[in-house]
């Protein structure tokens, strides 16, 4: 089996109903996933996320939080507590994320299950630090350089935060890549009820460890049929050798494009080809729709409001709510596109996600509502770009 | 799956008591010949075989470059990471399981230029690691460039006519940042180099080994220091023993031709960070806490 299905470590469960920010519930989350290693650098505004952690993780015997002393040293610390056989998270926001992005191209390389926390802000650079932004999407996806894949959950309620934390671990561990959790600063600072049931009901994964002897265990040789390979943690006396080098069954760098192919394409493959079992998304009257909205995190709660006027108008209006946006729900776009007049997807950016839609269905048929940042939509501007393409 | 080419290395020779820690399916190494690194790691072997530490819990990182490589030859769970950033690598395995002896192994731009920042928060925090680093004076894998450590005057691809900047003294650098433990030696010195690693290993909290390595590609030929054997000479003629001495003293400081200050120039005991993070929590929170262990 390529992971090991389980239910949550008790220690790491807060158990009961909460009134709770989304960067709380997220913490909660990797908590309940069974997050033991979380190393981070204080930044806007995601700095609650490793606040509640560091206070929590006090009173988890096997778990321990560290203040890296930037984010470039965080996003490659967890890489080592992953090689040790913790469970790893960081945090961090806008500059914080670009700093990172080598080691999200180390983790892909070296696949390296982890979890990457983005609450976004407005940017470029500094930006508008305390303000809502969704503009890191394309840098969630291509990022660091080189080709690769990797995950990325939208949350758009700290009910989901806490869900979808649970949900980054399990992918990680699944298909051994890293993981974003992509939310906004609108979802991260917004108080709701946070459910979160009994440990024995949150259903984990987790890596699958080789049932090797040593000196028979390669670090990416992968069993017939498994996805990934099989982990071993360091000090467990397998001797292995990882690089960020080209790699091949061994972990041995080999300098050849041959390598090169083979490596490549199944660490693309692996999220490609299974992308229909990691696309999650939430549908709403989508049958007999003119017009669909596609929308992910913050920006969904607005689009509601619009589409909910736009159908009292007596219009026929869909919803298409993305929870996870890399990989992109590809097959279902194409497969309600033929009987829909056009997609609107409205965006706290300059247009990146729909620069996907428009790939799949169409670059007339995509309607890109895009935004500055700084603040969210005004929902008549979405009703407004509905009944335009209803028209 | 990709084919390789298993090349039995000299099947026919005695065993090479340092064989034990290295992958001998990845040799020959890329080193040049005349370069240093080779050294230290025989040095690093024979300190391993000494302290007699199991293999299985020792996990040895590196950055990028030519010291860089090192990990890749060691048969310990070995992590090739980014440049620079060995160290905060080095500190999430430890972090996440503080039983494991970890060593992290890298040249002299890759600890002291891009991984400067981690190098100091490490000997800050005391966290319980070996820094061994192997300083050519220049940037050997990309062909030559100036260094943080390359001295004044010297000749480097990017300092055409001699280098005007100025350049660190690690030990005072590592020790005035907390380092418990800061020795420096060259290649020349096989049994004090071994030994300074031994120590740096037992010592628990942030030790650091500096030993100065000839590149006769890059460094010496350019700079018309002869091979590495001339520069071998070099360092048995002019290295003065400076035990105990204060790193910033500036007799430490490295130029061209002149004497190589060398020695153990820190040894003291302080409570490394997992210990110190776990006094503390106790102190503070009772019977709350328990200790964490891993």
């Amino acid at each position: 089996m390529p992971v090991e299905v389980t239910t949550a470590d008790p220690a790491g469960v807060l158990t009961g109903s909460h009134y709770l920010d989304g960067d709380h519930a997220a913490c909660e989350g990797a908590l309940a996933a069974g997050c033991r290693f979380v190393a981070g650098y204080p930044i806007t505004p995601s700095t609650e996320v490793v606040e509640r952690f560091s206070v929590r993780i006090a009173k988890i015997p096997d778990g321990v939080f560290i203040q890296m002393e930037d984010e470039i040293a965080s996003s490659i610390a967890i890489l080592g507590g992953t090689f040790a056989g913790k469970k790893s998270m960081t945090v961090t926001s806008g500059p914080g994320f670009s700093l990172m992005m080598e080691h999200v191209g180390l983790a892909a390389i070296l696949e390296a299950p982890c979890v990457f926390v983005n609450v976004q802000r407005t940017g470029p650079s500094t930006g508008l630090p305390t303000q809502v932004g969704q503009a890191d999407m394309m840098q969630a996806r291509f990022g660091s350089h080189g080709d690769y894949r990797a995950i990325s959950l939208c949350p758009s309620s700290p009910q989901e935060c806490y869900e979808f934390a649970i949900t980054a671990f399990n992918l990680a561990e699944k298909y051994r890549c890293p993981v974003f959790l992509m939310m906004d600063e609108c979802v991260g600072h917004m108080l709701e009820r946070v459910d979160i049931p009994e440990a024995s009901e949150i259903e984990v994964w987790n890596r699958a460890y080789t049932d090797k002897e040593p000196g028979e265990y390669w670090p990416y040789e992968r069993k017939e049929g498994d996805i990934v390979a099989d982990f071993a943690k360091a000090g467990d006396g397998y001797r292995y050798h990882v690089t960020g080098l080209t790699h091949d069954y061994r972990g041995y760098p080999v300098m050849n494009h041959q390598c090169q192919e083979e490596m490549l394409l199944h660490m693309i493959g692996k999220i490609d080809n299974n992308a229909e079992d990691i696309v999650d998304f939430d549908e709403d009257e989508i049958e007999g729709a003119d017009v669909v909205v596609l929308s992910y995190g913050i920006t969904s709660r607005v689009t509601v409001k619009a589409i909910l006027a736009a159908r009292a108008n007596g219009l026929k209006v869909g919803h298409m709510r993305l929870k996870v946006v890399w990989p992109f729900p590809e097959r279902r776009l194409q497969e309600i596109a033929p009987t829909i007049k056009k997609f609107v997807f409205p965006e706290l950016n300059m247009g990146q996600v729909s620069i996907e839609a428009q790939r799949l269905v169409g670059l007339d048929k995509v309607v890109s509502v895009p935004h500055c940042g700084g603040t969210v939509h005004d929902p008549e501007v979405i009703q407004a770009a509905i009944e335009e393409a209803a028209r | 799956m990709t084919e390789f080419q298993h090349d039995p290395y000299r099947e026919d020779r005695p065993d090479n008591p340092v064989e034990p820690l290295l992958r001998m399916d990845r040799m020959p190494s890329i080193w040049c010949p005349g370069c240093g690194i080779g050294t230290t790691v025989n040095c690093f072997a024979r300190a391993i075989e000494k302290i007699g530490w199991d293999r299985d819990n020792m996990a040895i990182v590196s950055g990028i470059g030519c010291t860089g490589r090192v990990a890749g030859y060691a048969k310990a769970d070995s992590f090739h990471t980014t440049h620079g950033r060995a160290i905060p690598f080095a500190t999430g395995l430890k972090m996440a399981n503080p039983k494991l002896n970890v060593v992290v192994y890298s040249g002299d731009g890759d600890l002291s230029a891009i991984g400067g920042n981690h190098l100091i928060h490490a000997a800050r925090r005391n966290l319980d690691i070996t820094v061994i680093c192997v300083n050519n004076f220049i940037y050997g894998m990309t062909g030559g460039q100036v260094a943080p450590t390359t001295p004044p005057g010297a000749v480097a691809s990017t300092m055409p006519f001699g280098n005007y900047d100025p350049a660190f003294n690690l030990p005072k650098l590592v020790a005035s940042s907390g380092a418990v433990y800061v020795a420096r030696w060259t290649a020349f010195h096989v049994r004090q180099v071994s030994k300074a690693m031994k120590e740096a290993m037992l010592k628990p909290g942030f030790s650091f080994v500096e030993v100065i390595a000839p590149c006769p590609t890059l460094y010496q030929r350019r700079n018309r220091l002869g091979d590495g054997l001339e520069e071998m000479k070099y360092y048995k003629e002019k290295s003065v023993k400076m035990n105990g001495a204060d790193p910033s003293d500036p007799a430490l400081d490295l130029r061209m031709r002149e004497t190589i200050g060398v020695g153990k120039f820190v040894d003291l005991d302080k409570p490394h960070y997992v210990d110190a993070m776990n006094d503390y929590y106790e102190t503070r929170m009772g019977d709350q806490y328990t200790r964490y262990e891993g």
